[in-house]
């Protein structure tokens, strides 16, 4: 065994209820090496992340830490042993100081009272010694999110420890602030701490990694050094091959595109600051336009921008040709609008109501609280639904939390269907479920593009969205930064876009 | 198999468990008190045990249907309705009385009177509601506020005295219409009922409470205006707890700002939790906490008649809240499923 | 690196609140100085009148700081008052006795409220709103009579005057020295106690960092139930002090006695500048409010023609626009940041 190696995972197997989240994958750290972690929505990172933290327990496989073989219960459990994380939504406390922040629950104490004097010494060494832009007796809220993250990171640091988990850190920081991060990063590299650092941003892999183990559906795909890896093969490695044979349905959709009248939608400049940059985006009666990019890229923003679910805070949005002001999404609504959102538990259910009362609910939203749909109406539309979209449900009066997830995601499609929408927005409808229901809600939104409504589709699944989309909209990092139609429609196109320029491409 | 799942059908609609201890604190009362269920007629008015209790559960009733509904929608509860209560009658007794402590005749019509304090109760139920949609706060600690003040301010009103109405027709609402031999408050409850189911069934003002309770920011994405059917749900209680204290007030003919609704909050929630309903908000069952009410005024009146002062009424209901809250606890429900596994092991 | 400390947001809320005592009681100086109101004693009479509640308020402030909150603690000291009045009138316990009794009750209050809420997670109101009623009906059910103590040891300590050589020289040229009774020497014991706790120790500090996030907390391995359930332990034991403390200033027990003192406690902390949400607080702002309660009272009672209810209700309005103030300012701007980093990180994830 490679003596610099500081954590070495095998086989690690991991079954949740009747899914297999991780199976026999491995995984190497060596001292002093920044190692990414890579993969799309479902690859198994976090999970991976879990199981070696303590979060999960371990099933299958061993973690050898410096030669010992450990198995870690909780995370505390796992900072003891010398492994910490640092999370997105930084796990400190913003009522406290900065010094606070980094001691507590190991103060430093003069008999059985607190040290504050050596707190503040020993908090400002260490920031000092970091570089850290700070003061010990600083509100920790008051702080930029960077140089919380970095603080996080620093109390880690101070806790001993050899490896440092980054789980998506840099996802709500600036420019500026991601390059802070990122010096920090390659000071503990120079300190021999081996960091693992999971991110979605292409760039800012190659621009602080030396390695990358790239996973997908649970298996590993391969460790390779950032300097070996082009940027294409790693997006072709992430969204890999599906390989699912959907034959019936054909390559690049060619509806009847009605491009003479006013468009659906023609947003001009249209932003939400923090969210989205500002874009352009078209959209005809009978089309059916992508939106694709790697997670995180803002193709949810664009949309709940366009929605109002996030309110636009710039640019223009015209629907059939007129200006209109969207504040909230009834307002959406009214103007013919459906959004199928990202997160189905948090956003799209209401969990308690029946399958009846899901399906009804934005309808009777739009019609207002004094015009009650009758029983009839309700069942009637719920059983045309059921009926129309093979929803697997006991009852209509089911309660929707007891159905699979597939068959949630359809009563939330029969809900948008039933407002009878002209623009349809489709957030990543196929996540999650079987390969039948994906199939058939592929064919779904053909049809409605054949009835003349336009829609949106967002997936994940390149292979998806080309056999859906008439056209297709790249994102990365918040920007729009390609529109790919016709020829261009392949997945060599798709991913070099996505993938951005090899070098100097900093946008 | 059949008789199984029947059984298992009726164990577990929604009204089982209220009816079940609806049944059993009547049942108790039949032991100790034989005569529990006789009802007859003295001076040309029913009169027992049982009537007593539909006649007092009145205003619980009315109270139970607007703290339903608050609960659904923002999973808190007000627990300023006994206060509003207070507010309610001082300000509809000094408006009948002209201002003085005690009058034999009208200064004003009683319906006028009655609905301007309804009013001021429905502004109390504003406030609370504003604090709890708009300004995001706790609702029992928003309710807190008027809970402590509104019975300062009811004093104010009344000027720290008892306002005496001592003109009959104002005595009605609390006692019998004519020779009538079912009290009055009975009816009041029974239409309140009817209107907010008139109101549930006819507008999509429940199905989007509970919409709201559920899953908020689904909600939103689908349209709703959360900030608007918390503050409305507030309102409406506020409204409701003003109807039960013109009652509480008739039946005295008078407004006592230190009693009127003393307690009443706390009975209230009791019969919403009793009813079924989940204190944190979300899908709600209005029967259940009607029924809910009357198994409280049941055990009001129980303990009555076994010699328990309405001082100390609060310690017993206190542990039912405590019981009820603990059975409805997930954390408890997954302690007790835990061992009962462990036992099956063993 | 030479970045100025600014006013952060709590010491602001603290600011608003000694001036707005300041002015209160200046202005109270000056209308009211024909009435004494500008004598020494008056400031000294506000301890007086208040020592119990400075606890009691104490006790709140603690678990208001995790999050938590307890509406019980007027019941729990009408309770420890009639038990107290009650052994040592009608039991013919000693005054020791009686103190005993309180703290174990109050004790009692704490462990079990504190049980369903650290580990059956149930919502803190509504336990406590339980737990007011239950208080208030034991009361009832010791006694529904007034009961006065005539206990010489506890009226011993009730009336130990205790001279303190600031005062007034009256018409004739007399100095007349000011008192406070030792029930005000244990309330500000128990402030500077309290005050060390949450500055100085593990245990303080943890409760901040529950309040502030209690996942965090959670993430850097502090013992979260443990925390909470000895806030609402020292919350219990608080409240049965000073209920023990008010009986020295009213000398009897009765059911009506204390009714919505935690309605006063809550309002005392929030004006002294603890959060409802949490993570901030500090007993001495607490003993601020208070004195606000009680110069409120004190004008009130002063100005003679108003009625009583009137402290209650400007207190109401004082807590109702420190509730806005905190959602606008103070408690938004803390919490905002963290919210709309976790709803970035879900849009984002």
């Amino acid at each position: 065994m490679d003596r610099d190696v500081v954590l070495e995972m095998r086989n690690i197997t991991k079954t949740f209820p009747g899914v297999k989240s991780l199976s026999n994958v491995d995984f190497t750290l060596r001292k002093g090496e920044i190692h990414a972690l890579m993969g799309e929505n479902g690859a198994g990172k976090s999970t991976l992340i879990k199981v070696l933290t303590g979060v999960y327990d371990l099933e299958e496989g061993s973690i050898v830490m410096d030669g010992q073989n450990i198995v870690n219960h909780s995370p505390e459990e796992a900072q003891k042993n010398g492994i910490s994380t640092v999370y997105q939504e930084v796990n400190l406390c913003p009522n406290l100081t900065v010094k606070e922040n980094l001691f507590i629950g190991r103060e430093p104490r003069k008999g059985r009272l607190i040290d504050w004097k050596e707190v503040k010494k020993r908090s400002a060494d260490l920031l000092r010694e970091l570089e850290i832009d700070a003061d010990p007796d600083q509100m920790l809220g008051d702080c930029s999110l960077a140089v919380q993250q970095m603080i996080a990171i620093a109390r880690a640091v101070d806790m001993q420890c050899k490896v440092l988990i980054l789980d998506e850190p840099t996802s709500s920081l600036d420019d500026e602030e991601v390059e802070k991060l990122f010096r920090l990063m390659r000071m503990l590299r120079d300190k021999e701490v081996g960091i693992i650092f999971v991110t979605h941003f292409l760039e800012q892999v190659y621009a602080v990694c030396d390695r990358i183990t790239v996973l997908r559906n649970g298996e590993l795909v391969g460790e390779y050094k950032a300097s070996e890896l082009p940027r294409v093969q790693l997006v072709a490695k992430m969204l890999g091959k599906n390989l699912d044979d959907l034959a019936d349905i054909k390559s690049g959709h060619e509806g009847h595109v009605d491009t003479e009248g006013p468009a659906v939608i023609e947003a001009d400049d249209l932003g939400h600051s923090g969210t989205i940059h500002p874009f352009d985006l078209t959209i005809h009666k009978g089309e059916v336009i992508g939106l694709t990019g790697l997670l995180g890229s803002g193709r949810s923003e664009m949309v709940r921008c366009i929605y109002g679910a996030d309110k636009a805070d710039q640019g223009k949005l015209k629907v059939d040709g007129k200006e209109v002001k969207i504040n909230k999404p009834l307002d959406a609504m009214h103007l013919g609008m459906a959004y199928l959102p990202e997160d189905r538990k948090k956003d799209g259910i209401i969990d308690e109501l029946s399958v009846r009362e899901n399906i009804i609910i934005a309808l009777q939203a739009k019609k207002g609280m004094f015009h009650l749909m009758s029983r009839k109406e309700m069942e009637d539309a719920a059983d045309k639904f059921i009926d129309l979209l093979d929803i697997k449900t006991a009852d209509r009066e089911t309660p929707i939390k007891s159905l699979s997830g597939g068959n949630q995601q359809k009563v939330i499609i029969a809900r948008w269907l039933l407002t009878n929408p002209e623009y349809l927005i489709l957030d990543e409808p196929t996540r999650g479920i079987d390969i039948g229901t994906k199939t058939e809600i592929q064919k779904l939104v053909l049809d409605l593009a054949d009835q003349g409504k336009a829609v949106t589709f967002i997936s994940s699944e390149i292979e998806e969205m080309l056999r859906t989309c008439s056209r297709m909209e790249v994102l990365r990092d918040g920007y729009k930064v390609g529109e790919l139609s016709g020829d261009q429609l392949n997945q060599a196109e798709i991913m070099k876009t996505i993938a951005g320029g090899e070098e100097g491409d900093n946008k | 198999m059949t008789k199984k799942s029947t059984w298992n059908r009726l164990v577990h609609t929604p009204l089982f468990m209220p009816v079940v201890c609806l049944i059993a604190v009547l049942l108790i009362n039949l032991i100790q008190t034989p005569t529990f269920f006789k009802v007859s007629i003295n001076n040309g008015v029913l009169y027992g045990y049982i009537i007593d209790i539909i006649n007092r559960g009145s205003e619980l009733v009315i109270l139970a249907v607007g703290m339903t509904l608050v609960t659904a929608a923002s999973g808190g509860q007000d627990i300023s309705v006994g206060a509003i209560m207070a507010v309610a009658a001082a300000i509809c007794c000094q408006l009948l009385s002209g201002g003085k402590v005690s009058t034999n005749t009208l200064a004003m019509p009683i319906v006028l009177a009655a609905l301007i304090g309804i009013l001021v109760a429905g502004l109390c139920g504003a406030f609370n509601g504003l604090l709890v949609a708009k300004f995001k706060i706790q609702p029992m600690v928003a309710t807190l506020i008027l809970f402590t003040a509104g019975r300062g301010i009811a004093q104010l009103v009344t000027k720290g005295q008892i306002t005496y109405v001592r003109v009959p027709s104002y005595k009605v609402l609390g006692a019998y219409i004519g020779k009538c031999p079912v009290p009055t408050p009975v009816f009041v409850a029974i239409l309140t009922v009817i209107v907010m189911q008139l109101i549930l069934k006819k507008t999509a003002l429940g199905l989007y409470i509970e919409s709201v309770g559920i899953n908020g920011s689904a909600s939103r994405l689908v349209g709703l205006n959360s900030t608007f059917l918390k503050f409305i749900s507030y309102v409406i209680c506020g409204l409701l707890a003003g109807i039960a204290g013109i009652v509480a007030s008739s039946r005295i003919y008078s407004a006592d700002a230190n009693n009127i609704g003393l307690n009443m909050e706390m009975d209230a929630i009791l019969a919403v939790a009793l009813g079924g309903n989940n204190l944190g908000g979300g899908k709600f069952n209005m029967m259940g906490s009607i029924i809910g009410a009357y198994t409280i005024q049941a055990l009001t009146t129980s303990l009555y008649a076994m010699n328990v002062s309405a001082d100390q009424l609060p310690v017993y209901k206190a542990i039912v809240v405590v019981v009820i809250v603990v059975i409805q606890s997930p954390v408890f429900r997954k302690k007790i499923a835990g061992h009962t596994k462990r036992k099956a092991v063993a | 690196m030479a970045k100025k400390p600014k006013l952060s947001k709590t010491s602001f809320l603290l600011m608003i609140t000694i001036i707005m005592f300041a002015v209160m009681y200046i202005a109270g100086m000056i209308i009211f100085n024909s009435r004494g109101f500008a004598r020494p004693q008056m400031f000294f009479n506000l301890f007086i009148s208040n020592a119990g509640l400075i606890v009691i308020a104490c006790g709140l402030t603690i678990v208001m700081i995790t999050g938590g909150i307890d509406i019980s603690v007027g019941s729990v000291t009408a309770l420890v008052c009639m038990s107290s009045a009650d052994i040592m009138q009608n039991k013919g316990m000693s005054a020791y006795a009686a103190l005993i009794l309180s703290l174990v009750i109050g004790l009692l209050f704490g462990l079990v409220q504190g049980y369903l809420v650290t580990y059956l997670k149930i919502q803190p109101f509504i336990i406590t709103l339980a737990g007011m009623f239950f208080g208030r009906g034991l009361t009832a059910v010791i006694s529904t009579d007034m009961i006065a103590i005539k206990n010489k040891t506890f009226l011993a300590w009730a009336n130990e005057k205790m001279y303190i050589p600031i005062g007034y020289t009256n018409r004739h040229g007399v100095t007349i020295n000011s008192y406070i009774y030792p029930t005000v020497v244990v309330a500000l014991v128990v402030v500077v106690l309290i005050s060390i706790m949450l500055r100085f120790t593990k245990f303080g500090r943890n409760l901040y960092a529950i309040g502030g996030n209690e996942q965090s907390a959670i993430m850097m391995g502090l013992n979260v139930n443990r925390t909470k359930m000895k806030a609402y332990v020292l919350d219990g034991f608080l409240a049965g002090l000073g209920g023990f403390l008010f009986c020295l200033n009213s000398c009897a027990g009765f059911v009506e006695q204390a009714k919505g003192l935690e309605m006063d406690a809550i309002s005392a902390a929030v004006i002294g500048g603890t959060l409802l949400s949490g993570g901030v607080g500090t007993v001495v702002g607490t003993l601020f409010g208070v004195l606000i309660k009680g110069t409120i009272a004190s004008l009130i009672t002063t100005q003679g023609t108003l009625s009583s209810w009137w402290v209650r209700i400007v207190l109401s309005i004082m807590l109702c626009f420190f509730i806005v103030l905190q959602a606008l300012i103070g408690g938004v701007s803390l919490k905002k940041t963290a919210e709309k980093k976790i709803k970035k990180a879900a849009a984002l994830s």
